[in-house]
């Protein structure tokens, strides 16, 4: 292996020191080191989006990006949404609308929309559809999807609904 | 972990980066940018180098600088940066329009211009414009800073002029003539995937006869392609269907051996090139003024 790195990430507003091989993944960092198993991997190349987390804010591929580069970094991961038992405005939006099926792809969904919803609170649907074509469902079908983002974006307060 | 065995190295300055590659062998050096293409081929041990060297903590070539007739960009700006940029959008709506077809909000949040322009794929946006444009590529090395002529700079597939050890540092943008009339067009399989095929024009009107005329295609050969003899086809011409029908099927002619893959054969992408030229020479003279 590459010398070890040592790095310093906050995850869900927790720091964690690691030492890591330099070619771990985020995605496998989170998972692994972390026990974080909420960010799921699937293609490992970028295509699918269920490993999307927010590292500062941003939505970005967790398999695209190595543990290394989040040293210093605040990353959220779809563990981090709720607030002990009580779920997030987006989670409790995916389950009224029936956003999910097999959830495999819900967490890159949420950090996503995440994102979308932090930075802009009343989004159009076709502002809504460009960040949910960013990920792949292969259960639900986009339109209770894009229902359960217009119902977060009302229930954060954004919002037109 | 998917990828083979490599060292890290995050310098926090250009000086410091060329001074880690000065110390290797620069066959050897991989640099990441936004990984959004590389670290796949990293994961499926397509590239497998022995030093990896992120860009990603160099904050001197992250930005978006005014010039007095264009704009430089620093190579690490990501796309997302750029989308966002009032100055992309309001001077530079050729640039703007084709950064936004550029894969998901996802992939532009990490992916920087100085990568794509890198990577130099068949079917990416950014050689396109940077031929339709006359973008210029600024490179640095343990030998020097050069500027190449985007004309110059795409060489084949995923084969650009840079020497190994030599970091793309700005991409310079002249800005459009007042007037000139432009238009990107692309056809994918689904929003945000690469293009099947895509073409761009530029064109200016002089008393309703198109001049300048500039029309760039790619996705359909190695790399993104300038199309002199149907941009003859229009020059001086009058601003009508007839003229760009003409033109189109020009640029359908002169395409030799076309890309052909699943996702379309070599006669489709020729005849969506055609299509979409047309489409294009038609979007920018309704824009010409
Ligand atoms: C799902 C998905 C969809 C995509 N869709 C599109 C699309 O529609 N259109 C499109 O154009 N692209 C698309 N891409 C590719 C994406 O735009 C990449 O970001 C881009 O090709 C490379 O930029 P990067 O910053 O990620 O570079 P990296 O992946 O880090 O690097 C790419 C290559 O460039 C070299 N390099 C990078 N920076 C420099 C530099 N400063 N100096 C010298 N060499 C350098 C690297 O060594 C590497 O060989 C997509 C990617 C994904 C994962
Ligand atoms: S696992 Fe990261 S995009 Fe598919
Ligand atoms: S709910 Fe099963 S893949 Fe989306």
């Amino acid at each position: 292996m590459g010398a070890a790195k040592q790095i310093r990430v906050k995850v869900n507003d927790v720091d964690h020191d690691a030492v890591i091989d330099p070619r771990t993944s985020l995605a496998d960092f989170l998972r692994g080191e972390l026990g974080l198993t909420g960010t799921h991997v699937g293609c490992e190349h970028g295509v699918c989006g269920v490993c999307n987390v927010l590292v500062d804010g941003r939505s970005v591929r967790s398999c695209l990006m190595l543990a290394v580069q989040a040293d210093g970094r605040d990353v959220r991961t779809v563990e981090g949404l709720a607030d002990g038992e009580k779920l997030h405005p987006i989670q409790e939006a995916f389950m009224e609308e029936y956003g999910l099926q097999c959830g495999f792809c819900t967490p890159g969904f949420m950090m996503s929309i995440c994102e979308l919803l932090e930075r802009n609170p009343d989004p159009s649907d076709e502002e809504i559809m460009e960040v949910i074509g960013g990920s792949i469902c292969r259960c639900t079908g986009y339109d209770s999807i894009l229902r359960s983002v217009r119902t977060a974006a009302a229930k954060l307060g954004g919002a037109r609904a | 972990m998917k990828p083979a065995p490599f060292e890290y190295a995050a310098p926090d300055t250009i000086d410091e980066a060329i001074h880690v590659i000065s110390q290797n062998d620069p066959d050897e050096v991989k640099i990441l940018a936004g990984g959004q293409s590389l670290m796949p081929l990293l994961n499926m041990r397509l590239a497998r180098p022995q030093l990896l060297l992120d860009l990603s903590r160099v904050r001197e070539l992250a930005y978006i600088r005014e010039l007095d007739a264009g704009v430089a960009i620093g190579a690490m700006t990501t796309k997302r940066d750029l989308e966002e940029s009032p100055l992309i959008r309001e001077r530079h709506p050729l640039f703007h329009a084709a950064t936004r077809l550029i894969g998901h909000p996802q992939i532009r949040n990490r992916g920087t211009v100085g990568g794509s322009f890198a990577q130099a794929d068949p079917a990416a946006e950014y050689p396109a414009v940077a031929l339709a444009l006359d973008i210029e590529i600024v490179a640095q090395g343990a030998g020097g800073t050069r500027r190449i002529a985007a004309d110059d700079f795409f060489i084949t597939y995923l084969t650009t002029a840079l020497e190994p050890g030599e970091i793309l540092t700005e991409i310079r943008v002249p800005e459009l003539p007042a007037g000139t009339g432009w238009s990107f067009q692309e056809l994918a399989r689904r929003h945000g995937d690469f293009a099947l095929v895509g073409a761009t024009v530029t064109l200016r009107l002089e008393a309703g006869r198109c001049s300048d005329p500039r029309i760039v295609v790619f996705g359909v050969v190695d790399r993104a392609t300038r199309f002199a003899e149907a941009e003859a086809l229009v020059a001086g011409q009058p601003a009508e269907p007839a003229t760009f029908e003409r033109a189109a099927a020009q640029v359908a002619e002169s395409i030799e051996d076309p890309l052909s893959d699943v996702h379309g054969s070599g006669e489709y992408r020729r005849d969506l090139a055609r299509v979409l030229t047309q489409r294009a020479l038609v979007e920018a003279a309704g824009r010409a003024n």
